[in-house]
Parts: structure tokens; sequence; C-alpha cells
């Protein structure tokens, strides 16, 4: 009785539950997980099922289709291994282990956010002020902007083995390398998206700031600096999430010891599948998470700068 | 009182003779990809202190480029012109002008109070100061109360007020006003110019007004300089007398009325020169 009382008013109270989840962000986003789990377990089943019929075979053993797909589901190596098994291995990782472990990813994870964010903070400084020089110095703009687009033409693959190398070469190692490579990544979209950000003023508000003889760095930081803000905003959520790939590509060549590039290395040495794919999903939610924070900052600056709603 | 200020008060010369904008022979030409636009040519004018000079003239002959030559914004390609007995360029650096351009151009991140500072902060004039200013300036144009808003807040008209108030916060003695109030209607028009006819009187700026409209000129000028286009030319300057008080009833007046219909047909006979 006292559960129907409770349950009964909710149901009742506006449109049905389905067109009030169906039209906010959380309905479409959760059919869309759903959908990638079936996809995925599906996936899954299909992905070990060769490997599971030759353990089968070589045993000589009988089985059924049910202890079929629960085999495929529970392999210890799975060629593609099952949501449940990576949760279970996030959740061993993340939360049953102490974080300062070798086998916590809490502490894998921080290795890798702190050169992350270094590289970030570098990355960002020296686009915003590669952009301060093509926008005010004609010369840097002929001189610099073939550059710097011709820079990002070279994978990063080719190129962070010889930033570890040569940087290591003169002592540095750990965080700062792998610091730069994501500085490397992450200036490119700072410098485009404030070079056109800095040049949005309008014509006229660029002739009313000259009716007050206004100088260059007067007119900068009244009006160009704030006007470049949205871009500035739209760059930097790019800029954050490949900076992460960047410290995680800077993980990789010098077989780092720590750091979630680690854990994808070591995975694939010892082909823990379960292990790789806990540190990716991991990744994953690190760079969502970054850009939702850049995000948030966004919303705070331009509504503090009177910004209509 | 000091020696100075009697000289002050005795030395001007007559009002009327203190030349603010004297231009000579002046013409520009913009070099374009499909060759020379001659937006003016062989422009002569004088604007005396105190002067409320209308510009009208059919869209295209030169009415918004004459104003940002005396602005510095535009460099007459030949001609002189000084301002204040200076260069533009000069005139410009002492800060001698307010431009009110055709759209309000305020700073969408920055309040209304913040956007009429602007200019204040730009001169480093004190921050308690610049609140005072900005105050008076807003008071002038009927905004008062409307500081802390931002500009999308403010109607159209509001806006336009808004950067006259920025326009008058530093107090320059000449006011450049390209099409102020081009895109407002005809009742909050007729407001508006009633309150810059106040404020002119009060104030004895000089004022350059660009116009298309021939009741606004005649209302609001002591002296209208009529254009035709191609190229850009002064072809009629009509001085009026009436009092400085006048409202917007004189519009009904005999003399009102000739005095429009002169310019029509001025602006007549530019057009027939064009076909
Ligand atoms: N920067 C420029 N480059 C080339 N041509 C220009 C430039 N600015 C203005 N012109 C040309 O000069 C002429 C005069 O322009 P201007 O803007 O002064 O006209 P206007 O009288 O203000 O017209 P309106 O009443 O429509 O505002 C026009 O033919 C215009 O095309
Ligand atoms: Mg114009």
């Amino acid at each position: 009785m006292t559960t129907d009382a409770a349950t009964l008013p909710a149901a009742r109270t506006g449109p049905g539950l389905w067109t009030r989840m169906m039209k906010g962000q959380t309905g479409p986003v959760c059919v869309m997980l759903i959908g990638l789990f079936v996809i995925w377990y599906i996936g899954a089943i299909f992905m070990n099922m060769p490997g599971q019929l030759d353990r089968y075979a070589r045993a000589k053993q009988d089985w059924t289709v049910s202890q079929l797909v629960e085999a495929t589901l529970n392999q210890d190596r799975p060629v593609l291994p099952a949501p449940h098994q990576v949760a279970a291995e996030m959740y061993k990782t993340i939360f049953a282990t102490k974080i300062t472990s070798k086998r916590s990813l809490v502490y894998h994870t921080w290795v890798t956010l702190s050169s992350t964010l270094l590289g970030f903070g570098i990355g960002t400084l020296l686009g915003i002020l590669l952009a301060v020089g093509i926008v005010h110095v004609l010369t840097l703009e002929k001189s610099l902007m073939p550059w710097v687009i011709s820079s990002q033409t070279i994978p990063i693959l080719a190129i962070a083995p010889m930033i570890i190398v040569v940087l290591g070469a003169i002592g540095l190692k750990g965080l700062v390398p792998k610091a730069m490579i994501s500085t490397y990544l992450c200036f490119f979209p700072v410098t485009i998206g404030m070079v056109k950000g800095l040049r949005s003023p309008d014509h006229i508000q660029l002739d009313l700031m000259r009716t007050y003889n206004a100088s260059r760095w007067q007119t900068f930081f009244a009006l160009r600096w704030p006007s470049s803000m949205p871009f500035l905003f739209a760059s930097l959520k790019v800029a954050i999430a490949i900076s992460l790939v960047g410290a995680i590509v800077g993980e990789l060549p010098t077989g780092a010891q720590a750091g979630l590039g680690a854990r994808l290395l070591a995975g694939s040495y010892y082909g823990q599948t379960v292990q790789i794919w806990a540190a990716l999903l991991t990744a994953a939610f690190v760079a969502a998470m970054m850009v939702v924070v850049v995000g948030l900052f966004e919303k705070r600056v331009l509504e503090r700068m009177g910004v209509r709603a | 009182m000091t020696l100075q200020a009697v000289v002050n008060n005795v030395a001007p010369m007559p009002a009327s003779k203190d030349v603010v904008v004297d231009i000579q022979k002046m013409s520009l030409t913009f070099q374009t990809a499909d060759g020379p636009v001659y937006a003016l040519s062989d422009v002569d004018l004088t604007i005396n202190r105190g002067d409320f000079v209308s510009f009208i003239g059919p869209s295209g002959c030169g009415k918004t480029t004459l104003l940002r030559v005396i602005a510095d914004l535009e460099r007459a390609t030949a001609g002189d012109i000084l301002i204040n007995g200076v260069s533009p360029r000069q005139a410009r650096e002492d800060r001698a002008y307010g431009y009110v351009f055709q759209a309000p151009a305020l700073l969408p991140w920055r309040s209304i109070e913040r956007n009429v500072t602007l200019p204040l902060e730009i001169m480093e004039i004190s921050k308690e100061e610049r609140v005072k200013r900005a105050h008076d300036a807003l008071k002038l144009v009927e905004l008062n109360g409307f500081e802390k808003k931002f500009p999308w807040q403010l109607s159209g008209g509001m806006q336009q007020r808004a950067s006259i108030a920025r326009a008058l916060s530093f107090d320059a003695d000449l006011l450049l006003m390209d099409e102020p109030f081009g895109a407002l209607d005809e009742i909050v028009r007729d407001h508006l110019n009633e309150q810059l006819l106040k404020l002119w009187a009060r104030t004895n700026k000089t004022v350059a007004f660009v116009t298309h409209s021939i009741p606004e000129a005649v209302f609001l000028s002591s002296k209208i300089v009529v254009m035709s286009p191609r190229p850009g030319r002064i072809i009629d300057v009509i001085e009026t007398d009436f009092a400085k008080d006048r409202t917007l009833d004189i519009r009904e007046t005999p003399e009102f009325l000739e005095v429009a219909h002169r310019v029509r047909e001025g602006l007549r006979a530019g057009h027939s020169y064009d076909d």
C-alpha cells in the first residue's frame, strides 16, 4: 500500500516519463549508452568466439551456446573485453587499490594529467603570444604563420620520440618532455583561434578607439582581448583534449614506467586487453571532464562579461 | 580676478570668427580594385565655433567620408585641412572631437556606464572622475538609471543615446555625428532632435551632423551644407537664423518651409547633374 501511494503521484504528474526524459539531454544520452553497450556485448561475443571455440576443440570439450556466450564474456585475455570486465578492472584499480601503489589507475592518471596540464598551460600561453604577435606585426604574420601551420602537418608519432630523446640527452626526463609534446599539439588551435578572435572587432569599433587616440595596448586590452574570449574558449576545449593525447603519446616511445600511456603499453606487451581498455576509458573520461571544466570556466567568464544568457 | 582671467575674458575674437574646421580645395579619391572612386572633389568648407552644421545629400555623395576626413579616420588626397588651426591628425591626438557613428558601436561586454567611461579610461582619468562624468553625460541624454544595464538590454534608440553620452563624456568642443538618428522612428527622432538642440544651445559646442532628412537638417542647423554625388561636391551652403531655443513648432512657419524648399531644390539640382 505505502509503495503505491509513493509511486502513483509521480506517475500522474505532467507528461509521461518517457516524453519528459527525451526532452532533456538525459533521455537521448541514456538511449545512446544502452545501444552502445548492446553493440559492445554482441561485438565481444563474436570477436572472442573463435578463440573460445579453438580452446574447446583443443580440450576436446563439449559446449552449449549459453556456456559459449558466458565464456566469451569472461576470458582472461579477450580480444575485446566485455563492459563488465572493464568496469571490474576499473573499480579494482581506481577504488580498491591504494593510490600510491603502482597498480592504482588514479596514480597513473595523475602522472599523465600533471604533464597534460603543464603542457596545456605552456601551450596556451605560447599560442596566445604567437597570436598577439601575428595580429600586431605584419612581418610576423608572413614569417610565422607558415611555420605554425606546417608544424602540424608532421605526425606527432614521428616527432614524439625525437623530442623525448633530444630532451633526454640534455638531462630532461619524465614530466617535462611529455609536457613539451602536449605543448606542441595544443598551441596550434589556440594560435589559430586567437588570431581570428583578436581580429574579430568590427571596423567601427577599431575606428572608435582611433578617435580616442588609443594606443595599441589600450586597444588590445579594451577591445581585442575581450572580443576574442569566445574564440579563446572554443580553442581551449580542443587544446586540452589533444594535450592529453600528447601526454599519452609522450609516454609510449620510452616505455615510461608510469602514466596512462605506460598502462596502455604494458597492457599490449602482456596481452592484458582488459587493462588497455580500462586505461583507454579512463583517458576518455578525464578528457571529457577537462572539456567540461573549461566549459564551466567559459560560462563564468562570459557571464561576468554580461553576455546575454 | 587674475590678470590671466581678465585677458581670457577680453581676448577672444567675436565668436563667429573663431574657425574650428577650415577645408580648402580638398579632394579624396579611393583607389579600389575596379578603378578610382572620386568620393570628394574640390570641397571648400568653414565651420565656426558654435555652429551647428548639417550635411545633406543623396546616398554615396561622400558625407561620411567628409566627416571621417575631419576626424582623421581617412586621409584627403589633395587640399588643405585645418582643425582648430592644426592638422586633423594633431587634432585627433589632442582629442579635439567626439564622434558618433551611424551604429551605436557599444562594446557588448561593458555596462552602459563602462561604455561611457571607455574614452575616459583611455585618457587615463581617475576612476572617481570617470564615474562622475559618466553620470553627467548619461543625464544629458536622459539615460540615468541605466548605468548597470548591458547594451542588449536597451532599445536601439537608447543605445544610440548611450553612444552620444559616450561622445559627450570627455567634453570635446567639436561633435561629429554621422546619421545618429537614421535608424530611429519619427517620434523618437523628434524627441532626440529637441534634446540635441538644447544640448547645443546650452554648451555652445560645435556640431557637424550628417542626415538624410530635410526637416531634421533645417530644424537643427545654423548652417546646411547640400552635397551632390559623383564626385562628391558641395553645391549649396544655407545659413539659417532661427532662435536657439526653437521648438519643433517652427516646422510649420513660412521661414522654415522656405529653407526646406531651398534645400530640396539644391538636392534636385544635384540629381539632374547626375543624369
Ligand atoms: N573605404 C572605401 N573604399 C572605397 N570606396 C569607398 C570607401 N568608403 C567610401 N567609398 C565610396 O565613396 C563614396 C562616398 O561614400 P560615403 O560613405 O562617404 O557616402 P555617404 O554620403 O556617407 O552615403 P550614405 O548616405 O549612404 O551614408 C561612395 O561611392 C563609396 O562607395
Ligand atoms: Mg554615410
